[in-house]
């Protein structure tokens, strides 16, 4: 379908550039991206993949807006307390955008639904809190081959990498399982600086954007490291594991597994 | 002395530093869940204490990081 004239002075900044053009633009309103988490790290990649134009853009999230969440969570106003996070991130969504259609998933990701979740779409981004959930995405993705952005944020560090099937290490190559409860602080635990969500959300948001247009190097095989106390941007470069219990040639993880929640990271 | 890339910074540090004590000197947090490679290569958490730095040796700490929603 051709661009309507709204849309080509929407997007008039993406199609002026070389790397974009009509054609990356294109690819955007037909990707359909997967935000997994719609708070600290979900929310800015959530307005940023909404203004691109990315047209379908799916967020999962079980829990509701709480007054504590808005220090960081930018998607979520204060008119919005008390309301499901998905809903209120839908909304902000589709009031920056009408092109994006927003599927709304108000749930948990568990072993039982990431597959089906994920299943229909072509990037999937990683704003959860918690270690049972991010190794729950990275080994969905490993096992249905799809493409993933994972971050972390604490005080005022952050990281993220992307995996591609086979192009690079997984998740688990790096850090293997998850720490034992309560061994490595949460961001309730320990605090959060709230751009640091915007500065790494919305890089998570620039690999999704790279991936669909193909345009670029991801972040796979290193992970890029934030510290914002010193002002100072790193990259690692990361290995495959061959012994990699999910992604190696012969994994040993061949079925998704429910880790234990810490009991900070539960629901309040 | 010796000179080592720590998490991207080059500084001096004494020969036959092992890798535990080089965990211990820079004040690695979580010690017991950092992730480490040397020039590029995972390092086994069981051959920490075993293996020895070399002059020129590039080392990097992988940090656990939750965050995100909540």
């Amino acid at each position: 379908m051709p661009f309507t004239n709204e849309q080509l002075e929407r997007y008039s900044r993406h199609i002026i550039l070389k790397e974009v053009g009509i054609k990356g633009q294109k690819k955007l309103l037909n990707a359909k991206v997967l935000i997994i988490g719609a708070g600290g790290l979900g929310a800015p990649a959530a307005l940023y993949l909404a203004a691109a134009g990315v047209g379908t853009i799916g967020i999962a999230d079980a829990d509701e807006v709480d007054l504590s969440n808005l220090q960081r969570q930018v998607i979520h106003t204060t008119a919005d307390l008390g309301k499901a996070k998905v809903k209120s991130a839908a909304e902000t969504m589709t009031a920056i955008n009408p092109d994006v259609k927003v599927n709304t998933y108000r749930t948990f990701v568990t072993s039982q639904n990431i597959m089906n979740l994920i299943a229909g779409y072509d990037f999937i981004l990683d704003g959860t809190d918690n270690f049972p959930a991010k190794f729950l995405i990275n080994d969905a993705c490993v096992m249905a081959k799809k493409p993933f952005s994972h971050a972390g944020i604490i005080r005022f560090r952050g990281q993220l990498m992307t995996y591609v099937p086979g192009q690079g290490p997984c998740y688990r190559c790096v850090f293997k399982n998850p720490p034992p409860k309560d061994a490595v602080p949460t961001c309730k635990q320990a605090g959060v600086i709230g751009a640091m969500g915007g500065v790494i959300g919305s890089l998570q948001a620039m690999e999704a954007i790279k991936y669909i247009i193909g345009q670029g190097k991801l972040l796979t095989g290193r992970l890029l490291t934030y510290d914002a106390l010193k002002m100072e941007f790193h990259t690692i470069k990361l290995p495959r594991d061959e012994h990699c219990a999910v992604c190696s040639a012969y994994p040993t993880i061949t079925k998704l597994i429910d880790y234990e929640q810490a009991e900070c990271d539960m629901k309040k | 002395m010796m000179i080592l890339t720590v998490a991207g910074k080059k500084k001096n540090y004494p020969e036959r530093l092992t890798l535990s004590a080089l965990i211990e000197q820079e004040a690695v947090e979580n010690p017991d869940y950092v992730t480490v490679t040397i020039n590029d290569a995972f390092v086994e958490r069981g051959d920490f204490a075993q293996t020895i730095l070399k002059d020129g040796d590039t080392v990097e700490f992988l940090y656990f990081m939750g965050g995100g929603t909540v």
